[in-house]
């Protein structure tokens, strides 16, 4: 083993702009991830069956796959039907779309978690549909999966070194460049899997300290 | 799809068969560390469940992908050995995991009845005997679904392994799109590869589960259809206790 602190000196401005870019990849991601997700959980409780079955069959679809090839399909194929978008972007719309299938079905499980004597006042007091939605339902069901969905915001950020592969310049991807360049990988890797565990150990505290609180 | 010449058929059947080895062999290790970490954390010496424990959020919150670019790059540099790729790829793989599936296996092997231990004890069951004969084969059928979704998300790990260069369907894929000049058929037909790999694993974890439960005289829940149900059952673990499952999966 040889380690080098002054190794790490110069590595570390380095990584400081990449844990900004992971940062943002991550809260840009978890919240297409929260939006898009809702919207899938939504269109799976439509009463029509041509909403209903594609959104099932798609969602199913990116969830079985690999992030990292859905990363590749949408870094090297939408240029080819004409729209070029940059590697972080790319990455943020990955990493959203791919991670808003498992939101759905959290949303789903939330949403199917709310008393039917809800909805029946909801019905007894004529309420429209969407005041139903918006004032008796979603806030029930989202107060539920709270802890549910951070629980993916971190799987998100364990994932985040993925974008890597596309030319992202997040952690990871400063780890390796800084690796390449002077042939010093140990200093940078070990960091770098620190900071992932620095970051997602305290957030999985607070998540379980949120937990406790919502569920009272 | 034309594009794709026999030979580079060729060559993405066999990215499948190492990703379908690499599957094969990451689960296996992955279960034997997943049995000995979670059953280490119900140990009764504070210092067992402490050092599995450490081990498990270790490998809970680090990154994957970190972890096996650190095997592969800097253990070399190091300490002057090497693992070959698809070895190192497998210990990854497998210790990662393995740390998710000991979590299952903690609470699986908790949630068995206190009571039933007991009557272990009054009949005067030697401590491995009850794990084997009783606490086992109760927990067993619980932990089968959840093994299901890490099943799959193992599956879709083993696309990390690319960037290593060992050569799965994924880095098949690479040099079919370098070799035919267009990304569009060849993404696309890897990505249905990889949901039917998908979509055969629930079908057979689907019939594993049934037999478990049978054996424990148990009904097993109507057959849904396909894959539908890897989301099922990992929203029902996450309603039902994303506190018991400890975070990510």
């Amino acid at each position: 083993m040889n380690w080098d602190w002054s190794t790490l000196g110069d590595f570390l401005p380095l990584f400081g702009h990449g844990v900004l870019v992971t940062l943002q990849a991550l809260v840009l991601g978890a919240l297409i991830a929260f939006a898009l997700g809702l919207v899938w959980a939504l269109a799976q409780r439509s009463p029509l069956k041509v909403v209903r079955w594609p959104v099932t069959a798609v969602t199913e679809f990116v969830r079985n796959t690999p992030l990292l090839v859905q990363l590749f399909f949408i870094f090297y194929v939408l240029p080819e039907w004409g729209l070029t978008l940059s590697a972080l972007a790319t990455g943020v719309i990955g990493l959203g779309l791919h991670y808003s299938t498992y939101t759905a079905e959290v949303y789903r499980a939330g949403i199917d978690g709310v008393p039917a004597g809800q909805w029946e006042a909801a019905t007894a007091l004529s309420l429209p549909r969407s005041r139903t939605w918006a004032a008796v339902i979603l806030p029930q069901a989202l107060r539920r999966v709270t802890p549910a969905l951070g629980n993916y915001v971190i799987a998100m950020l364990k994932d985040s070194p993925m974008l890597m592969t596309i030319g992202v310049l997040e952690m990871l991807g400063q780890a390796r460049q800084f690796g390449s360049r002077t042939f010093q990988m140990n200093e940078p890797i070990v960091v770098v899997g620190i900071a992932f565990v620095l970051i997602a150990y305290p957030a999985s505290l607070l998540l379980r300290a949120l937990e406790r609180r919502l569920a009272r | 799809m034309s594009e794709i010449t026999s030979g580079l058929w060729g060559l993405l059947l066999h990215g499948l068969w190492v990703t379908v080895q690499l599957t094969v062999f990451s689960a296996a290790l992955g279960a034997a560390v997943a049995f000995a970490v979670g059953l280490a954390r119900t140990h009764r010496l504070w210092i067992v469940r402490f050092v599995s424990g450490a081990y498990f959020e270790l490998f809970r919150g680090t990154s994957a992908l970190v972890l096996m670019i650190w095997v592969f790059f800097v253990v070399p540099m190091t300490l002057g050995w090497q693992l070959v790729p698809m070895w190192a790829a497998v210990l990854t793989l497998g210790c990662t995991y393995g740390a998710y599936g000991s979590e299952v296996v903690r609470g699986a092997v908790a949630a068995v009845p206190q009571a039933q231990r007991e009557a272990g004890v009054a009949l005067g069951f030697t401590p491995v005997q009850r794990l084997r004969k009783i606490v086992l084969p109760q927990a067993w059928p619980e932990m089968v679904p959840p093994f299901n979704n890490l099943l799959i998300e193992l599956l879709k790990g083993t696309a990390l392994v690319s960037v290593l260069g060992v050569g799965d369907i994924t880095f098949a894929a690479q040099l079919v799109r370098n070799a035919t000049g267009r990304s569009a058929p060849v993404y696309t037909v890897i990505l249905v590869m990889y949901f039917v790999l998908a979509f055969l694993l629930t079908r057979g974890m689907r019939r594993v589960e049934r037999r478990a439960k049978a054996s424990v005289g148990r009904l097993a829940p109507a057959e849904p259809s396909g894959t539908a149900k890897t989301g099922r059952v990992r929203q029902q673990d996450l309603a039902g206790s994303s506190s018991a499952t400890g975070g990510v999966s």
